[in-house]
């Protein structure tokens, strides 16, 4: 790992007006900065430590939203009462990723800007990585690419978004809280993580010198029909190769509304919005759940080695939602 | 080593002895070599070089050491080549294995990701901080009882984190095996459970039969 300096300002702006300076990044849980630091695909000259700054209190607000501060853990958001009990897609999510001791590590500003674990990405021995090194290339494209996204891709990139927590706040509509020096904005999860498009180096919409401070969730009324469904190469401790966020609010049989979101197969947790439209206004029976399977296809463009992703995807949604809606 | 050195068995103080020497010559020669500094007549002037070792005080196992590190040394190797409490194991280093598991405020982590820097004022525990003088800790005894480990490499970081992973379900923690995570019931340690609680632990000689059996009883002895 190259050497850096290590400062741990005491306040919130302190903290922002030092990551405003050149080659410097903000260091939370570490888990995956510095695993990308000993790999030589991060190389900051300065670490900026924000663990100690009071971005960590888990607060449901006076309108009903409950508003989640960016230094929460991992671990601490998925055992929160509230979050247990209004929001369990997320906590499913979150003990769905990783493992114990990484998710008393990491936290939610952090999820949230998780770099993708494409090997060509991880690894510096591949030269071409667009993401890495823009302007090298793809080595996914020609590579073995088993894990690699089937939707939202550019000729620029396959690589896939690797969170759970991304693809539940998804679902549940979140919005992200960022602050710099000239102020508060919030975006929506959706308008958060980028398509690769020409510029696959950049993952999401946060400039330089920005910091998340919070997520909020608004209410949510699809707690009793929710379910996240990982389907991954073993059975615990590993990335999803599809995942599926199911939020589905039910009047009597009848699916009155729906989220969708997809992980594991996208480069930003996939809004399959095909899907939804196949479940709202229907009855929640067999044929629903299976046509909102086919819908979810809709738009996937799979490479060399992963067309399975598109088939494991329907079952994966057709799965969840029948669990989501108590049929199975 | 200061007054408070562990009275433990001999290879506890062996260890502790080594330690000693350990962070001495990490003191004066500095284990990882620093950037070199190109020769300035204002030398007073100038800034450190980026990434310059400095004074780290470290709580393991209720002592204090007193390191000089560079804010590049991970907790892991803090622990392993500066103080010479080889118990924690390096196995990936990267995050993927689980055998580097420490309690850091009796939250089990993985000391290969975290930063040694930024555990000041934190209290850390290693495998060697959980007998009680020669009694060893129940999930220690139920290792060796159900022989949960075949060539021991892994086994640190097994013990480190069945100790947290009882604590949390003790606590009624949710796992990837909670049927319905709305539910505030008590956790049942069935084998499911125990597999996917212990899941950030990876066994390569694959004792897990073992290692499912000994917590399993370290847990109803808890």
């Amino acid at each position: 790992m190259r050497a850096f300096d290590y400062v741990q300002p005491a306040t919130i702006d302190a903290a922002i007006k030092t990551l405003a300076e050149r080659d410097t990044v903000c260091l939370a849980g570490g888990t995956n900065l510095l695993d990308l630091m000993k790999g030589n695909v991060e190389q900051p000259l300065r670490l900026v430590d924000i663990t100690h700054l009071p971005l960590n209190e888990v607060e449901p607000l006076a309108d009903g939203r409950m508003r989640i501060g960016a230094l929460v853990r991992n671990s601490d958001l998925a055992n929160h009462a509230a979050v247990r009990e209004r929001y369990p897609l997320l906590s499913q999510a979150l003990v769905a990723g990783a493992s114990p001791q990484l998710r008393n590590m990491a936290t939610v500003g952090g999820n949230l800007l998780q770099r993708t674990r494409c090997h060509y990405f991880t690894d510096v021995g591949f030269a071409a990585c667009n993401k890495r090194k823009p302007g090298s290339g793809c080595a996914a494209l020609e590579g073995p690419n088993r894990i690699h996204a089937i939707f939202g891709t550019s000729e620029h990139c396959i690589a896939t978004n690797p969170s759970d927590m991304c693809v539940a706040l998804a679902a549940l509509d979140a919005e992200i809280e960022i602050r710099s020096a000239s102020g508060t904005r919030r975006m929506p999860i959706g308008a958060f993580h980028r398509l690769p498009g020409t510029t696959p180096e950049r993952d999401t919409e946060l400039r330089h010198g920005e910091l998340i401070t919070a997520v909020s969730l608004p209410p949510s009324r699809f707690a009793a029909h929710s379910h996240y469904l990982k389907v991954r190469d073993r059975a615990s401790y590993e990335f999803a190769l599809v995942s599926v966020a199911m939020a589905l609010d039910v009047d009597g049989d009848r699916v009155r509304d729906a989220r969708i979101a997809l992980g594991g197969v996208a480069p930003r947790p996939w809004r399959a919005h095909a899907a939804e439209r196949a479940l709202i206004g229907k009855r929640l029976d067999a044929a629903t759940i299976a046509a909102a399977g086919r819908a979810a296809r809709e738009g996937a463009r799979p490479y060399r080695d992963n067309a399975f992703k598109v088939e494991l995807a329907e079952r994966a949604v057709a799965r969840a939602a029948s669990i989501a809606g108590g049929l199975s | 080593m200061d007054a408070n050195s562990p009275q433990g068995s001999a290879r506890r103080r062996f260890l502790c002895g080594t330690g000693a020497l350990t962070t001495g010559l990490a003191t004066s020669t500095g284990l990882s070599a620093l950037p070199a500094v190109a020769a300035d007549t204002r030398v007073a002037s100038s800034p450190p070089p980026v990434g310059a070792a400095r004074a780290v005080r470290l709580n393991v196992n209720g002592h204090d050491y007193d390191l000089m590190l560079e804010p590049r040394v991970t907790l892991l190797d803090a622990l392993r080549e500066y103080i010479g409490l080889f118990g924690t194991k390096k196995g990936c280093d990267r995050g993927q294995c689980g055998a580097c598991t420490v309690l850091v405020n009796d939250r089990r982590i993985n000391a290969c990701l975290a930063l040694a820097i930024a555990h000041v004022g934190d209290r850390i525990r290693t495998v060697e901080g959980l007998a009680e003088g020669s009694m060893l800790h129940p999930v220690q005894a139920a290792f060796i009882e159900h022989d949960g480990f075949q060539c021991g490499y892994c086994t640190p970081g097994q013990i480190c984190s069945a100790v947290a992973m009882l604590a949390e379900a003790r606590a009624g923690t949710v796992s990837a095996a909670t049927a319905d995570v709305r539910q505030t019931l008590p956790v049942e340690l069935t084998d499911a459970e125990i597999r996917e609680r212990m899941s950030g632990n990876i066994c390569r000689c694959g004792a897990y039969v073992g290692i499912v059996a000994a917590v399993r009883e370290a847990a109803k002895k808890a």
